[in-house]
């Protein structure tokens, strides 16, 4: 049971975000500007960043549908996806990748944990300023929404399809007016 | 000196809104919504939310800015702010803060250690649902921001007097001003930019 009353059926982030639309909308606004903006940095490996954080963090919702999200993107490799949270440094992706995800990790302990080494190991994989910025607020934002959707305690479905479904949406349409097809689909529901 | 070629004088999160406008809009504008827009809490409590959030993550800047403007909106009285980063229990402030205080150090944590106890004890002190909401999305947002700050090694003056001015500016004016500040500063400091360590 959700600590406040969230609309029934709306899984994750979007109970709260239909419940308050004024925070909603700078939050998918930052979703999509990190995650879907131009960028050196595919979305794929974006969405990865997300879900290894996520995963850190132990927030079922999150890892989950943005490991789908990143599956979408990666033609559906979901054992990439598995191997990434499992151990970066072993999974079958990019030294830049695995440098950045380090850096993640820092963050995902504290700001204070980044150190100028980790920043060089980054630089030597080829990290420009802009993706050691977006990496490190990808990560930061992702210790904030894991922290939202669990510390108001919301339900997450557990059919892996319901994800897989929600993400390859969320991968081609995006993360603004997220909340409003929700709000759609939920006004559908009760019908 | 920061990790990342950041516009000289810019405190804190300022050289980082600079450096990236596009993530700076959604930053401040969650930041209007959370502490300046109207709200059943005060801005004066929800910045003192965000305060002891920022100084149990230990981040200078955050903690000393909006306990700066926290003050601002308390008629100057920064001994309270001081209270309630030591000691919120003993601090002079209503029970439903303390309440709220209490979940938001355990979102400080993590998400999972809000318990429906917490929430009880907040209700029992009259906090409404949107309050409770609100609280756990101010800890978490500190969360982000206090990471972002230190996780790219921004510099952080070291003076309250110096946070003084530009507390009071966002005290009255909210936060959705600050992406056009700091735009106007980088502008005027003829491009100069500091060496990443």
């Amino acid at each position: 049971m959700p600590h406040i009353t969230l609309t029934e059926g709306a899984p994750g982030i979007l109970g709260p975000m239909l419940f308050r639309p004024e925070t909603a909308k700078p939050l998918n606004e930052l979703a999509e500007s990190l995650l879907r903006g131009p960028n050196s940095l595919s979305q794929g490996e974006r969405e990865l960043i997300a879900t290894y954080v996520s995963s850190q963090n132990d927030c079922f919702f999150c890892q989950t549908i943005h490991g789908a999200v990143a599956a979408h993107h990666l033609q559906g490799n979901e054992t990439l996806v598995a191997e990434t949270k499992r151990a970066p440094e072993n999974a079958s992706i990019s030294a830049k990748l695995k440098a950045l995800l380090a850096i993640a990790a820092k963050v995902q302990g504290g700001g204070k944990h980044v150190k100028p080494d980790d920043i060089e190991r980054a630089r030597q994989q080829g990290a420009t300023d802009l993706e050691i910025h977006d990496t490190v607020l990808i990560a930061a934002a992702f210790c904030m929404y894991n922290r939202y959707v669990d510390g108001l305690a919301t339900w997450a479905p557990h059919d892996p399809n319901v994800y897989r479904q929600q993400g390859a949406r969320l991968a081609t349409e995006g993360y603004i007016g997220s909340t409003e097809r929700q709000r759609a689909d939920s006004a559908a529901q009760t019908v | 000196m920061a990790y990342i070629h950041l516009t000289e004088g810019l405190p804190g999160i300022r050289a980082l809104f600079d450096f990236r406008p596009e993530t700076a809009k959604p930053l401040c504008a969650l930041a209007d919504v959370l502490l300046h827009q109207s709200n059943s809490l005060s801005r004066a409590d929800r910045e003192l939310i965000a305060t002891y959030v920022s100084s149990l993550n230990d981040c200078y800047y955050c903690q000393t800015a909006h306990g700066a403007i926290a003050a601002h909106h308390l008629n100057g009285n920064e001994n309270l702010v001081v209270q309630v980063k030591r000691d919120f229990t003993a601090a002079p402030i209503s029970d439903k803060l303390k309440a709220l205080l209490a979940i938001a150090r355990k979102v400080q944590t993590s998400g999972k250690q809000v318990t429906t106890e917490d929430v009880e004890t907040a209700r029992r002190q009259g906090a409404s649902d949107v309050e409770i909401h609100d609280t756990v999305l101010i800890a978490a947002a500190f969360c982000m921001y206090n990471r972002y700050v230190d996780g790219l090694g921004t510099w952080a003056p070291e003076a309250l007097e110096s946070y003084k001015p530009r507390a009071a500016v966002v005290a009255e004016g909210g936060y959705n001003r600050i992406p056009s500040d700091v735009r106007a500063h980088a502008q005027s400091s003829t491009g100069s930019t500091s060496h990443t360590r």
